[in-house]
Formats: structure tokens, C-alpha cells, sequence
């Protein structure tokens, strides 16, 4: 069963709703025993980084989650915030990150583009990385809902799924083994959010 | 390519969805829930639900109301009435609305823009002026409480101060336009896209999707509300929800953004 992992932060029920909608079995988990029996885990997150790694370190579900994804190879989609804080570390704040896709965060702003309107808000065009699995029936057209400041650069460039441009190319979807992000809303995306987050449920 | 935003805004008032025409006469025209899985199915850029009794009121925001919307809502939802608190802002969040909407207690008290800000990110919060034009002399000025009572000050002075101090987006509410359905006020929204350097979104005065290209034209990017629009029909403003199709939207933001 999938869980939504509910740390305080992010729309825990639009998620819910739309795998109910999309007919896929799907649990909200609050403490380290609601994980049991996980086969998937979506993590959502809002707001700031350091903010979201001090809940979900004082969740009492960190552990478990290090053992499910780490050791067990449980497939993860986090999302906005909660790809952020898949990283190592942010320029928005001091705190690490989870470390589980390498990379680091960095603020449009540093880009130092003075008409750049930030933050990125609104609808965009996303370009899916060829053979991408969370982007199956995307390839054509696949526009989704943005709203951030920040956003996630890749170590490892092998490790970007999918790009979108805003003052520049940016990953707005990382993949690496069985860990997953986007930086947009798929539960807020329509038809191709839904999309999306089936290929995740079917993956 | 990142779009300008065509954003529907619904206006609760006694429970039931209103539509008023420049801040007075409120018109009932269906329930706000219904309204909302209406726009699921079109699937609009994005929903604003403003409360318009709350401040006048000086009640709490309706959570229970706000839950449902949340529920409900399969686009990203900006909600406004009555906050006047951190912890509010904090509870709306919390119940999975993407966008905090506040007005006279941010004038009032500007300090709170921020405060709400590093709590759920700037990103979340909108400030909503609502703007008419001075009667004598020239300009605007910002008004609160459904348009009672004035401020004294200027929008473009009071969006570049929200800016600074942490707002994600301001949204103008152009009281002399509200439910005329003639256009947007191009002057103020040029004056106001001029001045800074933050999401902006216009409301008031849309009667056509060609004003909504109008206001692209003169804005770039920028985000184009609409009441009346999306929920009359006809020139007897018989109560239909629409709102245009993805190919047409399509068609319109680009020729729009072709004649900036």
C-alpha cells in the first residue's frame, strides 16, 4: 500500500483523494508504525527547508524511513519541499538534508537576473528525460503546476529525469534508484498530475 | 514556457456563492462547493475563494468551509477572509490551501506579512488590494472592508512595501471594475506590473477572454481573475460556470503574449 507520509507539512489529503479517485490502494502514515506494510511512500512538503527537516527529523518517523528507502529499496516520490529535502543541503538554510538523491538546492535568486519574476508560480512546460517512468504518457505534453524560490541541482547529471526552464534549465524531477522528486504539484496539475502519480503507483 | 495564469474567483457570502458588482448587490448564484467540481472538470489554472463577511464581520475564518474547499479542489487554491493571524495563516495551510490571501490586517498590521511568510513560505502569501481611483485628483487609492474604508495610500506604494517585507504575489481588486465586465483597468495593472517584481494577478472588470488577452499584452506573464465572467452567461447574466477549453486558452495566451 502506498503512504502518505503526513510530518505536518504539505497537502496530505489532495494526495489522498487522488489515489481514491484513481482506484490505487493509499494510507496516510503519522508515526513510524503507520509505515508498515509500505510499498511506496509519497512524501509531500511545503514551505521552508529547514523548517521541513526539523519535522520530519522530530516525526519519529526518520528512522524507519532511512530503513525503508536505504535498506529496503521502497520507491519514494517526494515533492516540492519534499524533493528538496532529498538532497544534501540548501542554500536556504543550515540544516542537511536527507542525502538520498546527491545534490544541493539553490535559490533562482542567486542567478542574479533582476527581471526575473520569483517565486516561479504558475503553469509550465516540463521536458521529460527519454525512458523516464514517472513521465509514461507525458513524453508529448507535460505541463504542471509550479510554485517555489528554489530548486534542486544534481550531482550527478545522470540522476536529472526531467527539466523545465525558468532563467534556466532546471531539474524539476530527480530520479536515482528508487528515490524519486518533482518540484511541481502533480496533486494540483489536473489530468497530467494524475497521470504522473499513477505512473508512480504503478511503477 | 511558464503561462499567465487565467484564474476564476469565487466570492463566499452567507455560505452560498455570490457575485457582486463593484463590491455591492451581492447576487447569489450557486453553491461554492458545486462550483469548484465544476472547475475540477475544466480544469482551471488555478481557484481564489475569497470570504467576503469575515473582516466586515470581524469573524474567524470557517475552517470547516475551508477543509471542504481543500478537499475538494484539484487545482492550486488561494483562499482570503479573515486573517488576521499567524496561526491562522498556519491552520489554512495546513489544511492543504496552497495560497494565503490577506488584505486589511496586512495594511494594518504589515509586520504580519512576514511573520506569515517564514512560517509557510513567501511563496504562500498573497496580498490582496483592493483598489479604486480617487475622486478628486488623479490616482489610486487602497481600500479594506469590502470598500469602506479608505487607506489613504497608493497600490503601487503598498505592493512594493509587501514585497519587501515577504509577499509572494499581490493581487489587485479593482473596485471600480468589479462586475462591470468592460475590461481591466490597463493603466493600473501597467503601473503596478512596473513597480515590481513579484507575481501579480489582476481582478476585475473581465468580460471576454479578449480582455483577458488585452491584460496579457500589457503585462507579460501575469495572472488574469475573473468573476462574472466565469459564472454568467448572456446579457441577462443568466448564473452558467464556464471556462475556456485548454486548445483555446492556448490560442489566446499565445497570440497575447505575440502582441506584448
Amino acid at each position: 500500500m502506498i503512504k502518505i507520509i503526513d510530518f505536518g507539512l504539505g497537502n496530505i489529503l489532495a494526495f489522498f483523494n487522488m489515489y481514491k479517485r484513481l482506484n490505487v490502494d493509499a494510507s496516510i502514515a503519522k508515526t513510524a508504525d503507520d509505515l508498515r506494510g509500505a510499498s511506496k511512500l509519497v512524501l509531500p512538503g511545503v514551505g521552508a527547508f529547514d523548517h521541513a527537516m526539523q519535522l520530519l527529523n522530530r516525526s519519529g518517523m526518520r528512522e524507519r524511513l532511512d530503513e525503508l528507502v536505504l535498506g529496503q529499496r521502497v520507491p519514494v516520490l517526494g515533492i516540492c519541499v519534499g524533493m528538496q529535502i532529498l538532497a544534501n543541503s540548501s542554500d536556504e538554510g543550515q540544516d542537511r538534508g536527507l542525502g538520498w538523491v546527491p545534490g544541493s538546492v539553490k535559490g533562482f535568486k542567486a542567478l542574479q537576473q533582476p527581471d526575473l519574476i520569483l517565486p516561479h508560480m504558475g503553469w509550465n512546460d516540463v521536458e521529460p528525460k527519454a525512458g523516464s517512468r514517472l513521465f509514461v504518457g507525458l513524453e508529448a505534453d507535460a505541463r504542471f503546476y509550479f510554485l517555489h524560490s528554489f530548486y534542486f541541482h544534481c550531482d550527478r547529471q545522470d540522476d536529472v529525469a526531467a527539466t523545465s526552464g525558468y532563467g534556466i534549465d532546471f531539474s524539476c524531477a530527480v530520479h536515482a534508484d528508487n528515490v524519486y522528486g518533482v518540484q511541481f504539484h502533480p496533486e494540483k496539475s489536473h489530468h497530467f498530475g494524475a497521470q504522473l502519480l499513477k505512473n508512480f503507483a504503478d511503477l | 514556457m511558464l503561462r499567465p495564469r487565467i484564474t476564476p474567483c469565487l466570492l463566499v457570502h452567507d455560505g452560498g456563492l455570490v457575485k457582486t458588482a463593484r463590491f455591492k448587490d451581492p447576487k447569489y448564484v450557486g453553491d461554492p462547493i458545486n462550483a469548484v467540481k465544476i472547475f475540477n472538470e475544466k480544469e482551471a489554472d488555478e481557484l481564489i475563494v475569497l470570504d467576503i463577511d469575515a473582516t466586515v464581520g470581524k469573524r474567524e475564518p470557517n475552517f470547516r468551509l475551508i477543509a471542504q474547499f481543500a478537499a475538494e479542489c484539484r487545482m492550486p487554491l488561494c483562499y482570503g477572509g479573515g486573517i488576521k493571524t499567524v496561526e491562522q495563516a498556519k491552520r489554512i495551510s495546513g489544511l492543504g490551501v496552497e495560497k494565503i490571501a490577506i488584505s486589511s490586517a496586512a495594511l494594518e498590521n504589515p509586520s504580519l506579512i512576514g511573520a506569515i511568510a517564514e512560517e509557510i513560505g513567501s511563496q504562500s502569501v498573497v496580498v490582496v488590494l483592493d483598489v479604486k481611483k480617487r475622486v478628486f485628483g488623479r490616482g489610486y487609492e487602497v481600500w479594506t472592508h469590502n470598500g469602506k474604508k479608505g487607506t489613504g495610500r497608493s497600490p503601487v506604494e503598498v505592493a512594493q512595501e509587501a514585497a519587501q517585507l515577504g509577499a509572494g504575489e499581490i493581487l489587485i481588486n479593482s473596485i471600480d471594475d468589479d462586475g462591470q465586465m468592460k475590461g481591466y483597468d490597463l493603466g493600473l495593472a501597467r503601473a503596478v506590473r512596473e513597480a515590481i517584481r513579484l507575481p501579480m494577478t489582476m481582478l476585475g472588470g473581465a468580460g471576454s477572454l479578449a480582455d483577458i488577452g488585452q491584460l496579457i499584452s500589457t503585462c507579460g506573464v501575469v495572472g488574469a481573475s475573473a468573476g462574472s465572467l466565469f459564472v454568467f452567461k448572456g446579457p441577462y447574466k443568466a448564473v452558467l460556470i464556464s471556462y475556456p477549453a485548454q486548445a483555446q486558452k492556448e490560442e489566446l495566451i499565445r497570440a497575447a503574449l505575440a502582441r506584448t
